[in-house]
């Protein structure tokens, strides 16, 4: 699976990661390799074999829906790189 | 012998008996890592006001008469566990300046527990690396040969433990990150099964594969470590509640009777062959003290690789996400708008590594590739534990290799991620099965590397991992050899 230098673009703002031209070219190379190795997989038979999301038999853990005390928002806010009045300050979303 | 030698265990008598404090055991160990870190580099952040405030506090509690299983002993944790009000920087520059408003349930059992925490090690960025050579900050060294890796990405905690700048330490295994840093460093690691140990304040890397580990100097304190920290935690919502047995009982030097399954896809072409040696004298070993030796096939075994690389950044690709430069870390200051915000806070916050996992992880679950890539990798997955399951009926515990290699040269592997990536070729499959394993040193090669016996076990059957690794450590003296630094 080759993959090409648009599809490496592709990707790339799909998960927000800026990259340079030079990571461009060097993902382009290594995530192919590593696509290809993956391509051993499709040589198994799966018909009817269920996938494996969690090999815990749990399904749904549910907790009652009590009020319980949480971090004060200063210690919350305290790692952000920008905050204000008690709240997260980011860019501007809608002009 | 130097109190910073001593094992846990041996710590804790000596505690107990009055013959030495915690003080002054907390004090070797900060004297140890002033003496030999700056040429091993395990650790990134060290505490040691923090610790020598805890030693005291132990001291006066062992006066007072307590008896508590860690009263006094300093360990060490990996920087991928959260620590209430010390930076938790997983290797990472995105969290440089990361400082948790918590602790996690492991850290807050290891302080009812009594113990005194050192500091944080080193790690590959977010736990994605089997070197430590993905850490933003420096590599760790082996302390059997300075220019080599300790593995990875738990290299700081097991390279630690081998240099006794800590008596024992708390790691993370996704796909070996506790088991192939043991192995090449010499010391014992376990990952237990999934669920058995709370993950609550452990920042995530891949979901359904994450598990805390503990390292130890000798099989005892890796079962002591284990106990303090396994547990049913409701704050951890894949956390299972069912008791956690008597690990220390669990230590017999007996393996009679017990079935030891040999799987054949363990030993493979391009393993060097002194840790094929080793491992095979081990398990004729284990035999000639009355365990069966049983061959067994787990024939999805080669497949474990790209099943493991598929479904893992896939996780990570979405655990990651998180990192927006909005609620803590990193923030690329001059962004035009929101987008540009993103796009480069995570281009100059994450490293090389970190990037290809999300990026390959994002290309897998991607319109169009879900179901040849991820579906049919969490399929393979089924059969990879399928094998797993049939193996168990004709045996107790799997005997192998951790590692198909001892310790490589720093910069031999960095620059080819599958050739790294191979070097947990052997630890993947447990993972992928959510099963216990464990690594102990069984022996060392030509130029004086560990080469590490994995044992892995049923589904919460750490009891009797342990007890076959204890039987093994009581009839060997590898654990008692120590670098020369």
């Amino acid at each position: 699976m080759k993959l090409s230098r648009e599809e490496v673009e592709h990707i790339a703002e799909l998960a927000k990661v800026g990259l340079t031209d030079e990571e461009k070219t060097l993902f382009q190379e290594q995530l192919s390799a590593i696509l290809e190795y993956a391509e051993m997989l499709q040589e198994i038979d799966t018909t009817a074999i269920p996938p494996t999301a969690t090999v815990l038999p749990l399904r749904n853990v549910m907790r009652p829906d009590e009020v319980r005390p949480s971090l004060p928002r200063e210690d919350v806010l305290a790692n952000a790189p920008q905050s204000e009045d008690g709240y997260f300050r980011v860019k501007a979303i809608l002009e | 012998m130097k109190l910073h030698e001593l094992t846990i265990h041996q710590a804790r008598s000596l505690l107990k008996s009055g013959e030495i404090s915690a003080l002054e055991l907390t004090t070797a160990a900060i004297d140890r890592i002033l003496q030999v870190d700056n040429e091993v580099k395990a650790y990134l952040t060290l505490t040691p006001e923090q610790a020598l405030e805890q030693a005291r506090q132990a001291d006066a509690r062992w006066d007072a008469g307590e008896d508590i299983p860690l009263l006094g002993i300093p360990l060490a944790i990996k920087d991928v566990i959260c620590t209430e009000g010390i930076p938790t920087t997983c290797g990472s520059k995105i969290l440089e300046n990361f400082i948790p408003p918590y602790s996690a349930t492991v850290i807050e059992r290891l302080r009812a527990a009594g113990a005194v925490i050192l500091g944080k090690t080193n790690t590959d960025e977010f736990a994605m690396g089997s070197s430590t050579e993905n850490s933003a900050y420096f590599t760790t060294h082996n302390p059997w040969d300075l220019s080599r890796v300790p593995g990875g990405s738990s290299g700081g905690s097991a390279a630690a433990i081998a240099a006794d700048e800590c008596l024992g330490a708390l790691g993370s295994d996704t796909g070996g990150s506790v088991r192939q840093p043991a192995a090449l460093c010499g010391v014992v690691g376990i990952k237990p099964t999934y669920g058995r140990v709370s993950r609550y304040g452990l920042v995530a890397f891949a979901s359904s594969l994450d598990q805390i580990g503990s390292f130890g100097k000798d099989v005892t304190d890796c079962a002591l470590l284990l106990s303090v920290i396994s547990g049913y935690d409701p704050r951890d919502s894949t956390s299972v509640n069912r008791p956690v047995p008597d690990y220390q009982a669990a230590l017999l030097p007996d393996v009679r009777g017990m079935r030891l399954g040999v799987p054949r896809e363990y030993f493979i072409e391009g393993m060097q062959p002194e840790v094929e040696t080793a491992v095979r004298a081990a398990i004729d070993l284990l035999a000639e003290m009355g365990a069966e030796i049983v061959d067994i096939s787990l024939p999805h075994t080669e497949h474990a690789l790209p099943v493991y690389y598929i479904i893992a950044p896939a996780e990570a690709s979405a655990n990651l996400a998180r990192y927006d430069g909005v609620k803590y870390g990193f923030s690329f200051p001059d962004a035009t708008d929101v987008w540009d915000a993103y796009r480069k806070t995570r281009q100059y916050g994450f490293g090389a590594e970190v990037k290809r996992r999300i990026m390959l992880g994002t290309y897998a679950l991607s319109a169009g590739y879900y179901d040849a890539y991820y579906l049919k990798a969490q399929q393979v997955r089924t059969l990879i534990k399928q094998d797993f399951d049939r193996a168990f009926e004709l045996c107790d515990v799997i005997v192998c290799p951790t590692a198909p290699t001892t310790a490589f040269k720093i910069g031999e592997k960095a620059d080819d991620p599958l050739q790294m990536y191979l070097s947990d070729v052997f630890t993947l499959s447990a993972s992928l099965a959510g099963l216990p394993g464990l690594s102990l040193p069984c022996g060392f090669d030509g130029e004086g590397l560990p080469i590490g016996l994995q044992i892995m076990g049923q589904t919460f059957d750490e009891p009797t991992v342990l007890r076959v690794a204890y039987a093994y450590e009581q009839a060997t003296d590898w654990h008692t050899r120590t670098p020369t630094l």
